[in-house]
């Protein structure tokens, strides 16, 4: 296969970035889309010119690096699958793929295709977190927790914290990823304790990153790799609704 | 609390306080419009005298207002927030498929403010502020206020189009509007979102088809 490639090129986090075009023959129909930007690498070392700058690890979809967004789409082509693991079978033979980073004022890009999503983590640290001493490993059935409850709580845990809500929606809000998160403890008995303040300063650290807010439609659970529903949503404007007026009291 | 109103969750719910207020208010406001297809215009006028003559409606026309006001001063700040949260496009715009309502809720609700306007200068200012003749029915006087509806219609052509682009806009406002607004204050999940959009629908049908019917009602009275 014959690709063509249409790749945003920024030297660092200050520089004016651009688009640049690259070729590159010989593109497996089965190589994964991180290694044909690899094979693209290698090529451009031997011609000693600069790499393109792009994150990625674990290769199973499971920690989130690998932000891409691919002619349009967070994470590219297919249902529910982050970048790592778009094939090349997707595209045709001498397609264009356009290759941006997350654009997001809160996901500022440090190089190429990389940006910093510390954003998130900044958030997690407001609140998405369990802090009460939870002690040895209680017994199993010490705990109660219902299948419903229980099955609710996984879904929203399979948040890998990727960004692609935030890069989908027209608006960059954050709402989807906080709304999983915050969904995630509420349902557990031991997050149920901090429920009320973990809800308030998770939104309160997610305005002040500068997402923006949800306006429902829907782009985030469309392109979220782990297919979280914007039902976490309204659970979120629930929890905050009610934590806001418990804070009254 | 005062965070809440200062915060993203807390200004789109007051969107969508405002908006299921604005909503019922079309409601009603359409239940009163369609006594204009039944008879001569003698029972719209004794519903138009009767809401305007109505106290309590001294009371809720301020409240009204003031949530037409609020919905479109909020929506403003909270998309010109919005835009600021994205400072560089991306070159490909998003391929996402979504509802194209949802998209556009701004633009749709800045159209549907610009028939607003038009609206009120066409009847409520003329009711509220100019003179209106008057018949006798029953032996007592009314405003003769389906004369005034049915003379614009009548008059020109353009005005029943413009009424019925109207309700178009409003029909794609509302297709998105009513759903969001129970999933913004909370009320939705899992099994509900999908009834949820399907009402969207059914009351953006009736509403958006209902204020319709009326010009072209008239076109087919007048025009055809």
């Amino acid at each position: 296969m014959k690709i063509k490639l249409n790749i945003w090129k920024q030297a660092n986090a200050k520089a004016k970035g651009k688009f640049e075009k690259y070729e590159l023959d010989g593109v497996d129909a089965e190589m994964s889309f991180l290694e044909m930007l690899d094979s693209l690498n290698e090529k451009l070392i031997k011609e000693d010119k600069e790499p393109v700058a792009f994150e990625h690890d674990c290769h199973e979809a499971i920690c989130g690096c690998c932000s891409l967004y691919i002619n349009g789409h967070p994470h590219g082509p297919g249902n529910e699958t982050a970048t790592c693991q778009v094939h090349m079978r997707s595209f045709k033979d001498g397609d264009t793929i356009t290759v941006e980073p997350w654009r997001a004022k809160s996901f500022p890009v440090l190089k190429d295709l990389m940006v910093d999503r510390n954003a998130f983590d900044k958030i997690m640290a407001a609140g998405g977190f369990v802090s009460i001493d939870a002690g040895q490993a209680p017994d199993a059935n010490a705990n109660l927790v219902s299948k419903i409850d229980a099955d609710k709580a996984f879904d929203a845990a399979a948040c890998i914290g990727c960004g692609a809500c935030v890069a989908a929606c027209k608006n960059s809000s954050a709402m989807l990823f906080v709304s999983a998160k915050v969904s995630q403890l509420a349902l557990l008995p031991q997050g149920k304790v901090e429920a009320k303040r973990r809800a308030l300063n998770m939104v309160a650290k997610m305005d002040e990153l500068g997402f923006g807010s949800c306006t429902n439609t829907g782009a985030c659970e469309v392109e979220c790799p782990k297919g979280i529903g914007i039902d976490f949503i309204a659970k979120l404007n629930r929890e905050y609704l009610c934590a806001s007026i418990k804070e009254a009291e | 609390m005062s965070k809440f109103f200062t915060s993203s969750i807390g200004q789109k719910f007051f969107m969508s306080i405002t908006g299921l207020f604005l909503m019922m208010f079309l409601c009603v406001h359409l239940i009163i419009n369609s006594l204009l297809l039944f008879g001569d215009g003698e029972l719209f006028n004794e519903a138009a005298n009767f809401m305007s003559s109505n106290p309590l409606m001294k009371v809720i026309e301020p409240i009204l207002a003031l949530g037409f006001i609020m919905h479109i001063i909020y929506a403003a700040y909270i998309t010109l927030k919005n835009r600021m949260a994205r400072p560089q496009a991306y070159k490909v715009v998003s391929k996402t498929k979504v509802s194209w309502a949802s998209k556009n809720m701004f633009i749709l609700g800045g159209l549907v403010l610009v028939f607003l306007v038009i609206h009120l200068a066409n009847f409520f200012w003329k009711i509220k502020f100019g003179t209106v003749a008057t018949v006798s029915a029953d032996g007592h006087e009314l405003h003769d206020v389906y004369s005034l509806v049915a003379g614009l219609f009548k008059g020109c052509l353009l005005y029943n189009v413009l009424y019925i682009l109207g309700a178009i806009f409003l029909f794609f406002h509302l297709t998105h509007g009513f759903w969001s607004a129970f999933q913004t204050i909370g009320w939705n999940n899992n099994k509900w979102i999908g009834r949820l959009k399907t009402i969207s629908y059914i009351y953006a049908i009736i509403i958006a088809g209902g204020f319709a019917v009326i010009p072209l009602y008239f076109i087919f009275k007048y025009f055809v």
